[in-house]
């Protein structure tokens, strides 16, 4: 993917850290979209630098903001531990020693109002900018920067050209997408990323018209 | 059709070449080119973070700021009242103090625009903006400026990094030193070969620099990395307007960056195990800020 001109001059945010601030508001808001902003309970993890110097650069405070749907250059980002005890969802952040693969690692649990339940993994890479590495166990990699479409499939050929043209149906255009996969014909993952959203009739129709299809979700 | 992406210093240097463009169209070319947003839509979008760089520099001048941890004072606004004795001289000072004030902004959890992180958010907004108005510049200048300042980062973070976590402190105040020497060269009439060769030696001076801030935190000794990084940029367009050029090409002095930030111990890239971050006098400001929460 190239770099924007505006990932180097931008973004603009509440201090203090690019990667400790910003991309932490960020991780979070991945939970948020995954559950269509109707977070129930979350339960966050930071590890390696995150772990270590997280509490002086306010990213505990700042994934949490994210996962309430606070966006990095807002001034309410230092209140988010109150706003989430106004809100009444509980959000515990835990501190792990444990080494991660990538500097800044956050695990994220999220239960949505509806029951739906996710647990991805979010690793901060500099310039607030993201890229998520794992999604309900599958690893996946993606920025979180567009509109996503997630399905978790049973492996098995012709999944990819069922799942895009339904999506060209409604006209929308795929700017990335990749496939993940366990193991040949088990468990697979196409991450799937639009310049417009994919709304919930459409997702909805991915799912109940493409066999094999276990799951989708957007962000 | 013209191909407007670039990807290293040469390719950019080609393009301004063959079109006769500065640096700044390049680099907004390059943008049109990945098709997210329109000229008007780019330019609106470089004037806003111009003025919230404006605004962040007016705030750390002019209204008392209170880092999370207390550890830093009104640094900025001390260098600032010592203007008129100052040895580097009256615009220096000026440039020097808005980038420490920049940074005071950012470790008081305040509005700044990464350039291009936070931790070394204050060089380029006050060496652009502090020039700018001593010399009277126009607002659509200091958007080329950005501009310019946004294609030579971009080199580096493809091609190196951006992160204090990946490649030390070199890799941000450096990097925004790079950018900023480079634009400020092309505000002065220089042509792209020159700006390239102000970025070259910008990142030169300051090759090695580790990450290693106390208690982990953006403000010791970053907001003075930030003044250093600010005169940096200053002294390297003043050296390349004055003739003087890089010996070692841009792009080769990126990749040495690059190679540098590898071979830095983890301890030296922002966890602050190392450097001064290790002094016994910052581990005694750490274990209060531990003992503080």
């Amino acid at each position: 993917m190239s770099i924007s001109l505006f990932d180097i001059i931008g973004p603009r945010m509440i201090g203090p850290s690019s990667s400790h601030t910003a991309g932490a508001v960020r991780i979070g808001q991945v939970a948020n979209r995954l559950v269509n902003g109707k977070v129930k309970a979350a339960r966050v993890t930071l590890y390696g630098s995150f772990a270590e110097t997280g509490r002086g650069h306010g990213t505990d405070t700042a994934i949490v903001a994210g996962i309430l749907g606070v966006n990095p250059d807002q001034g309410t980002i230092r209140y988010a531990k109150l706003l989430a005890k106004e809100a009444d969802v509980d959000i515990p952040v835990f501190f792990s020693n444990e080494e991660p693969e990538h500097p800044n690692t956050a695990r994220v649990y999220v239960q949505g109002e509806d029951g739906q339940e996710y647990t991805y993994i979010g690793t901060s890479i500099g310039g607030g900018r993201i890229r998520v590495t794992d999604i309900n166990g599958m690893a996946v990699s993606f920025s979180g920067e567009y509109p996503t479409l997630i399905c978790f499939y049973q492996d098995a050929p012709g999944m990819i050209s069922k799942v895009s043209s339904i999506l060209a149906l409604e006209k929308i255009n795929v700017a990335f997408m990749k496939v993940f996969r366990s193991e040949r014909r088990q468990g697979a993952c196409m991450v799937i990323e639009t310049d417009t959203p994919v709304d919930e009739a459409t997702r909805q129709r991915i799912v109940n018209n493409v066999d094999g299809i276990k799951e989708a979700c957007t962000l | 059709m013209i191909d407007y992406t670039f990807t290293s210093g040469e390719e950019l240097l080609r393009l301004c070449r063959e079109q006769q463009i500065p640096i700044s169209e390049a680099a907004v070319l390059a943008e049109l080119a990945r098709e997210e947003m329109d000229r008007k839509g780019i330019m609106g979008e470089m004037r806003t973070n111009l003025e919230v760089m404006r605004e962040s520099i007016r705030v750390g001048l002019e209204e008392q700021q209170v880092s999370i941890t207390g550890l830093m004072g009104e640094d900025a606004d001390k260098l600032m009242a010592f203007t008129e004795e100052a040895v580097m001289g009256r615009e220096m000072t000026r440039i020097v103090a808005s980038a420490m004030a920049v940074t005071e902004v950012n470790a008081s959890m305040g509005r700044i625009v990464a350039a291009p992180t936070a931790g070394a958010s204050g060089i380029l907004p006050a060496v652009l903006i502090q020039y700018g108005d001593a010399h009277d510049l126009g607002e659509d200048q200091l958007i080329a400026g950005l501009c310019n300042a946004g294609a030579i980062g971009m080199i580096i973070a493809r091609n190196a990094s951006i992160a204090g976590a990946s490649g030390g402190c070199q890799a941000e105040t450096g990097s925004a030193a790079a950018m900023a020497a480079s634009a400020l060269t092309e505000l002065r009439g220089g042509t792209p070969e020159m700006c390239l060769h102000a970025a070259a030696i910008a990142l030169k001076n300051v090759m090695g620099l580790v990450c290693d801030p106390v208690a982990g935190l953006v403000e010791c000794p970053c907001i003075k990395r930030n003044a250093i990084g600010a005169a940096n940029a200053v002294l390297c367009s003043d050296m390349v307007m004055a003739g003087i050029e890089s010996i070692i090409p841009f792009d080769e002095v990126v990749i040495a960056m690059r190679n540098v930030g590898r071979m830095m111990h983890p301890d030296l890239r922002e966890t602050a195990r190392g450097g001064i971050a290790a002094t016994p006098t910052a581990q005694r400001i750490a274990e209060k800020i531990r003992n503080f929460e």
